[in-house]
């Protein structure tokens, strides 16, 4: 791939990355993470 | 003195693994961290239910939010794997992930050595496609929630960090444990047996991180670049690659883990880490 092409290919998956970051907090899936994460997740330790 | 790239990244290995798992001290009573810095994910597979956890696995948080009742597609876990996969690659695999040290370390033990075909790679695409982001939003129970799939049935992470010392600590646990669990721990363990035979095993075959940052290779800041006129095509840097990558034909392929040993390898200096900008 040219320089150019792979340099606007990083920015535009840089800006699409920020812009799915900021959809998912303002959609309330930061949320939906921390209560996963602050539990014992049954189904990843193979209780159920 | 020069220090290899070997030595540099075993270290980097290991502040990674200390940084994502700051909370050693709670494997002893098995309480998990429930701050904060848990709304992050960290970059590479790291179970959120290890009681040394800092950080939310990307794999899990996605599942989280894609079998949610709700919302069935994560932006966020998305946003910020793609932030990873276009910073850095598969680098992510081969300096940052807790999993991939262990595996390193477990391929180090004497047992008979195998290379793999291609075809059991492109298994983690089918991980990555169907198991982690289709089966958690289009399985679910009555009430619309999907389970966690890839960290229910395979993920062997959430079984040797999280399972293994909440098994330990917690006899209520304990006495839940039945059938799931014992298909986890054989899963697990074969993982384990895969990998003292083949170097990166699960992330070769099973890994769906490694997967998606894989086809950030091509264009991520880290890059490999081989010097054509410098290389004598004497195949040294194919024959030591973990991931089984010929770095003088294809630097960026999907497959490499920009471990650099090819460019330790080299005694030319004909492969090297290109200027990242």
């Amino acid at each position: 791939m040219k320089k150019t092409g792979v340099i606007a290919a990083r920015t535009a998956v840089l800006a699409a990355a920020a812009v799915m970051i900021a959809a998912g907090i303002f959609r309330g899936e930061v949320g939906i993470i921390l209560h996963k994460a602050a539990m014992i997740c049954f189904e990843c330790i193979g209780i159920g | 003195m020069k220090i290899s790239i070997a030595i540099k990244r075993k270290i980097i290995q290991v502040i990674a693994l200390i940084l994502m798992n700051p909370y050693i001290g709670n494997l002893k009573d098995g309480n998990l961290y429930k701050g904060s810095w848990k709304k992050f994910c960290s970059p590479g597979l790291n179970c959120y239910s290890c009681p040394a956890a800092g950080l939310s696995c990307p794999i899990g948080a996605l599942q989280a939010v894609n079998g949610s009742i709700e919302l069935k597609w994560s932006f966020y876990a998305i946003g910020l794997m793609c932030a990873f996969g276009i910073l850095l690659g598969r680098a992510v695999c081969g300096f940052l992930c807790p999993f991939g040290l262990l595996q390193e370390l477990l391929h180090k033990i004497p047992f008979p050595k195998k290379k793999l075909p291609f075809w059991p790679k492109l298994i983690k695409y089918g991980m990555l496609v169907v198991i982690v982001l289709m089966l958690p939003v289009i399985i679910t129970n009555a009430a619309g929630m999907g389970e966690p799939f890839f960290c229910k049935f395979i993920c062997p992470v959430g079984t040797i960090e999280g399972g293994i010392p909440l098994l330990i600590t917690h006899q209520e646990i304990r006495s839940m444990a039945g059938a799931l669990l014992a298909f986890k721990i054989v899963i697990a363990a074969l993982i384990v047996i895969g990998c003292l035979i083949v170097s990166r095993f699960f992330c070769k075959v099973l890994c769906p991180l490694g997967a998606f940052y894989g086809f950030f290779n091509r264009i991520s800041f880290v890059q490999l670049e081989t010097d054509h006129t410098a290389c004598t095509s004497c195949g040294k840097c194919s024959k030591v690659c973990p991931m089984d990558v010929n770095p003088s034909k294809n630097p960026n392929s999907m497959e490499c883990i920009r471990c650099g040993k090819c460019i330790d390898q080299c005694e030319k200096g004909a492969i090297y880490f290109k200027n990242m900008i």
